[in-house]
């Protein structure tokens, strides 16, 4: 990406560079870019700033990122007056359990179509590929019919098992093992291993790349996931973050403002997911882009 | 990498070679199979038997009560769809009503996103700007934040005395309460050029069970905070992919346009937009396929009130199966749903397959001669 970015500028792009015309444009283009910038990261440090302010504060300055008098009354409610440790505790077992489960599943899967050659094949692609296409939303009703006719509803398997494998990682990892070169791995099968310890120890430690895209689409998928919750259980020990949260402000717990609780909690459970954006950035983007491939 | 390569072989030769040939072929066959067998477990069992269920239950009755594969429920054949369509009654109109809510709700989302994710993408591939990485990451870390956590942000921002309204304040407009206000956008700006009571021609009917004046409401002002919601967390994924695009573009081609004297506007819109025209239409049909599916920032911000205005298709068939126990009527709307959702991004490939190839031939008709 950098590569791509910093081309060197030609003689024609270096002589537009100059003039007032250029720096006007410049600076337009900085006033763009800044004023931009704070549509949409205010919000993010509107959020710090109040989760952060006394109740009164929050209700009549919204706008100043800067508490007066600066209090963790909100943060502390957040772990003393709701099940917020609870919810925290469910999205990671959940978040681990679907990540290990995808990332595992959709990488044989992947290889599997990619490079395995079996009766079927082509047709098994496309109906992955079709899937693909199936709207999540409209699936809120069939996904609690079948959960409750198999007798996981309510329950930890229900919350985790249908998300342990997607569509879409499936694509990303086939993409992924076309890309490489077939020497390698012919090299092990000549040799005597199997097509289990092939895929096991030669392929997946150079599918690094595209194994850290898959970790970080699932980890961020599964922790923000929402809908699914709603439909699969309905118990408050089993509430995930985002659940528990929607639950704060719109269901039973949801009574007065109590912006900076609310606030701080939202706060809290985005965390994880800026920490891994900072850090793993190029795997986000890349992420988003294998997204546009497949269209 | 490289190393990896060189190890595998040093590791193997412990074995003696036990497949070769036509025994490698037919042991891929079963690895194949048992390699698929998991994500083929789960989809199936998760993704396409619920369908057939759904689909089963949105033929009967069934209110949530035991199993819906018995006897004891009532097959109603297809009266959950027609009630949606043809009787005149509260089903009808909640769901229009929805489908109403989601039109103005694409009509506006669409169109914006697009159009910001564009002009975001252009500024950040601006070869003159410095800091441009830091500002690709600001734009695109809504989208990957939880939905749940931003509408509670949001909810705050938009609350009768937050930022927003102290942000209009500041100017002199007196902010509206944005979630209890279910004044249609459409009439409100109708009743600002002096029409304050709708024409009886409008009123007296219409098709579906609304009213043409209901029909033209435009989105409710609680709508407009969900839908500037929606924008703001989704344009920073189209952006990218646009710059990916950009990116693509040779800078040549550009340069030599801008030899010939191409105004900017110009180079845009007869270089660099033909060029991009697949990531065009590519973001156009992930943003109408997205926004028939909006769902988590309507639970969370306004649960369809105020007076049904943010009521969409997917809410509603939430809220008609398990608030209201009629799962099968909560089904037939998720299928009428599905099937709107498949027939647009069919209508929409067509569409820009037959204009994609013409408008390129003509470009290149009029530009080769020039530039050679």
């Amino acid at each position: 990406m950098a590569a791509l970015t910093d081309r060197p500028a030609a003689p024609v792009a270096r002589r537009a560079d100059r003039g007032p015309h250029a720096r006007f444009n410049r600076i337009l283009g900085y006033a763009v870019l800044i004023a931009f910038g704070l549509v949409f990261l205010y919000p993010f440090v509107i959020q710090l700033g109040n989760a952060l302010k006394t109740e009164p504060d929050a209700a009549a300055n919204p706008l100043s990122p800067i508490p007066d008098p600066l209090t963790l009354a909100g943060i502390e409610r957040i772990f003393a007056g709701t099940n917020f440790p609870l919810w925290l505790g469910n999205s990671l077992l959940v978040t681990v359990l679907v990540t290990l489960g995808r990332v595992f599943f959709d990488s044989l899967a992947g290889y599997a179509l990619a490079r395995l050659r079996f009766r079927g094949r082509a047709g098994l692609f496309a109906a992955i590929i079709a899937v693909m296409a199936v709207p999540g939303v409209v699936l809120l009703i069939p996904k609690f019919l079948v959960l409750k006719q198999l007798g996981l509803y309510d329950s930890y398997a229900g919350l985790v098992v249908p998300l342990l494998a997607d569509a879409a990682g499936v694509f990303i990892m086939k993409q992924f093992f076309e890309s490489v070169p077939v020497s390698v791995e012919e090299a092990a099968r000549i040799d005597g291993a199997g097509v289990f310890r092939t895929f096991w120890s030669v392929v997946l430690p150079m599918a690094r790349p595209a194994l850290i895209t898959l970790t970080i689409l699932s980890f961020q998928g599964s922790w923000n996931e929402f809908p699914h919750s709603l439909v699969s259980v309905q118990d408050p020990h089993l509430f995930t973050l985002p659940r528990g949260l929607a639950d704060l402000v719109s269901g039973s717990l949801g009574k007065g403002t109590q912006y900076p609780l609310k606030l701080g909690a939202a706060l809290l459970a985005t965390i994880p997911v800026a920490v891994l954006f900072v850090i793993f950035q190029r795997y986000f983007v890349r992420g988003a882009n294998e997204g546009a491939d497949k269209g | 990498m490289a190393t990896e390569a060189l190890r595998a072989p040093a590791t193997a030769p412990a074995k003696p070679p036990r497949r070769r040939g036509g025994g490698v072929r037919g042991n891929e066959t079963i690895a194949g199979w048992l390699f698929v067998a998991p994500v083929i477990v789960i989809l199936g069992l998760f993704l396409l038997l619920p369908i057939l269920m759904a689909l089963w239950v949105s033929l009967t009755d069934w209110n949530g009560q035991g199993s819906p594969f018995t006897g004891d429920v009532p097959f109603v054949g297809g009266d959950n769809y027609t009630r949606l369509f043809a009787e005149d009654g509260l089903d009808r109109r909640d769901f229009m009503t929805s489908i109403r809510n989601n039109m103005y709700y694409v009509g506006i989302v669409v169109p914006v996103q697009t159009a910001l994710a564009l002009g975001l993408a252009l500024v950040v591939n601006n070869r003159m700007l410095k800091g441009k990485g830091f500002f690709r990451s600001a734009f695109y870390f809504p989208s990957v934040t939880s939905s749940v956590a931003i509408s509670v942000v949001f909810l705050f921002l938009f609350a009768n005395s937050g930022a927003v309204n102290k942000l209009l304040g500041l100017v002199g407009i007196n902010g509206p309460e944005w979630f209890a206000d279910s004044r249609g956008v459409l009439h409100l700006l109708l009743g600002a050029v002096g029409v304050d009571t709708p024409p009886g021609a409008l009123t007296s009917g219409g098709p579906f069970g609304l009213t043409w004046w209901d029909w033209l409401s435009g989105p409710s002002v609680a709508m407009v905070s969900i839908i500037s919601l929606v924008i703001w967390t989704t344009s920073g994924t189209f952006m990218l992919m646009f710059l990916a695009a950009l990116q693509n573009v040779p800078v040549a081609l550009d340069e030599a346009s801008t030899l010939d004297g191409a105004t900017r506007w110009q180079r845009f819109r007869h270089v660099t937009l033909p060029l991009i025209k697949p990531t065009m239409f590519l973001v156009l049909t992930l943003g109408l396929i997205g926004s028939w599916q909006v769902f988590d920032q309507v639970y969370v911000m306004s649960q369809g009130d105020p007076a049904k205005t943010t009521l969409t298709p997917a809410y509603l068939s939430y809220r008609t199966a398990f608030r209201d126990f009629d799962y099968g009527s909560g089904a037939a709307i998720s299928f009428v749903l599905f099937l709107i959702i498949i027939l647009l991004t069919l209508l929409q490939r067509r569409v820009m397959a037959d204009r994609d190839e013409p408008r390129r031939a003509r470009w290149w008709r009029r530009r080769v001669p020039e530039g050679s």
